[in-house]
């Protein structure tokens, strides 16, 4: 934790119960180690050195073509890194513990709403179990009763809650968001953001939150990363406590900080 | 209940050019409009039809096209989609026999009929070649283009969620292929009944097509007439359970959903 950050301002609430002292600090939930990626010659990342704790949201900022979906991607083990390793914490050795959320919510239009959430299941549960689980999670999303729709009746919001029940419902130990509420209007995406909060607190698993918007990464995030041009510009720890109000001074205070790393102000 | 009326009253509106058409050709006929040895008035074509159907001809005829149509259909729509699934699937294989195919598929398969004749006769076998050839094409094109056409987001979607290869076909792949290999299918049902009354026409010695060439030799205009309005049907019947079928399979997609 970074002790500077803290007295610096002093006058803000104690760090939040709830991120600090509650979990376990030391329990490692992925580490990359010296990790590089190139794709064809281009360094799209390079030297990123980033521990991050089980339980943790950790929010990941840059300019588009920054290398912050790559790092996502690395994560999710959908690309191999060029040099250096990365290390999962010894709880999340199996694959199926990882899930990527996308943009696009990415749902089987042929498939009813709760097929499309069982999937989450597959290679793990199957049947009437899966069945359950699958009605389980909706009702927590908000869609108790939508589960036999298809979903392009759903409005956009709607079919972003489905893929997060589908990305949950295998209880992954650590859920990688690439910009997921890119898409959503303004309103949407507030109600998204606390929604995601709410099951992040319920649910316990590390949320990596790859965005552009950084009024809802010092939201939502315990520590926000930014990266610039391949590299990690500024790790910065947002002792803020839950529940955080939107555009509260506190918040903007970090906001300012990031935002000035980003423009080079 | 509304919409049920509104749906009758819809099907029914296709049907009333068609009919006006025919009540106007009744008229002209008996007018003398229309001279009889050009065109019979439909009641004598409605009097052709009941001649043959007593007489078994017209059944007889009519079971013996459908079963070669069927047969040329099952036949060069297997060969079809397989090729399509397999060309979609493998870059290997797509690579192997593409442009052949392509370069197969440029010849209009019915300049091959002098040839069909001199190697299978005018045999069981040339009518089913030749509408094989002609149905492979529509299926094959649709199902690799539908295969092609499949969205790659939802593709690495499954793989993320660690669907094995033969769930990846079965659950992503096939079905985001299904609405382009049924147009495949409706149109290669149009090529069925062409291909087959073309053939039929030069050389059968049975069916719907040997009726219509008998009929001329012997200047019974009212069965020529029949045989064209039985295609006709034949056709509408074979397009409609194509939509039936669609209907049925395609309920996810928005132009299918009724509500």
């Amino acid at each position: 934790m970074t002790a500077a950050t803290i007295t610096a301002r002093q006058s803000f609430a104690a760090p939040s119960a709830r991120a600090y002292a509650t979990r376990p600090a030391g329990t490692l939930a992925f580490s990359f180690r010296n990790v590089a990626k190139q794709f064809g010659g281009k360094a799209v990342l390079q030297g990123i050195n980033l521990d991050v704790h089980e339980g943790q949201f950790i929010a990941v900022i840059g300019k588009s073509g920054c290398g912050k979906s790559t790092l996502l991607r690395l994560l999710a083990g959908l690309d191999k890194p060029t040099s250096g390793e990365l290390v999962h914490g010894s709880g999340s050795h199996d694959d199926k513990r990882t899930r990527i959320m996308f943009q696009e919510p990415r749902l089987l239009p042929w498939a009813r709403v709760s097929r499309n959430v069982e999937i989450g299941l597959t290679g793990i549960e199957k049947g009437e179990a899966a069945r359950k689980k699958g009605l389980d999670i909706l009702a927590e999303v908000g869609l108790a009763d939508r589960g036999g729709e298809w979903p392009s009746v759903l409005s956009g919001g709607q079919r972003q809650r489905v893929a997060l029940a589908r990305a949950l419902i295998g209880h992954p130990s650590i859920l990688a968001l690439d910009e997921p509420l890119g898409a959503l209007d303004a309103l949407t995406r507030i109600e998204m953001q606390q929604l995601l909060e709410r099951i992040w607190i319920a649910k316990k698993f590390t949320a990596v939150l790859v965005t552009h918007d950084v009024a809802e990464a010092v939201a939502l995030a315990d520590r926000v990363v930014v990266i610039d041009g391949g590299r990690i510009a500024l790790d910065l720890e947002i002792p803020v406590e839950r529940p955080r109000r939107h555009a509260s001074p506190e918040l903007a205070f970090f906001e300012r900080q990031i935002l000035d790393k980003l423009y080079n102000r | 209940m509304t919409g049920t009326l509104s749906n009758l009253g819809r099907s029914a509106l296709g049907w009333l050019l068609p009919a006006a058409l025919l009540a106007g050709w009744e008229v002209a006929s008996r007018a003398g409009l229309i001279p009889g040895n050009v065109l019979p008035a439909p009641s004598a074509v409605g009097e052709a039809f009941w001649k043959l159907l007593w007489s078994g001809e017209l059944v007889e005829n009519i079971r013996i096209s459908t079963l070669r149509a069927l047969s040329g259909f099952v036949i060069g729509g297997a060969i079809g989609f397989s090729l399509g699934l397999a060309n979609g699937l493998s870059a290997l294989s797509r690579e192997l026999t593409d442009t052949t195919l392509q370069m197969i598929r440029n010849i209009p398969h019915l300049a091959l009929i002098p040839l069909v004749i001199l190697w299978f006769g005018i045999d069981e076998q040339a009518k089913l070649f030749l509408v094989a050839l002609g149905v492979f094409f529509p299926i094959y094109v649709n199902t690799l283009l539908g295969i092609q056409g499949v969205d790659p987001q939802l593709v690495e979607m499954g793989r993320i969620y660690g669907m094995s290869r033969t769930e990846l076909f079965l659950r992503v792949i096939l079905p985001g292929a299904l609405p382009s290999i049924f147009v495949g299918l409706r149109y290669a049902l149009g090529i069925m009944w062409l291909t087959l009354i073309v053939a039929e026409t030069i050389s059968a010695s049975s069916g719907l097509g040997y009726m219509a060439m008998q009929a001329r030799e012997f200047l019974l205009i009212d069965v020529v007439v029949l045989s064209i309005l039985i295609y006709a049907l034949l056709g509408k019947l074979a397009d409609s359970l194509a939509r039936f079928l669609e209907r049925i399979s395609l309920q996810w997609h928005p132009a299918y959903q009724t509500v």
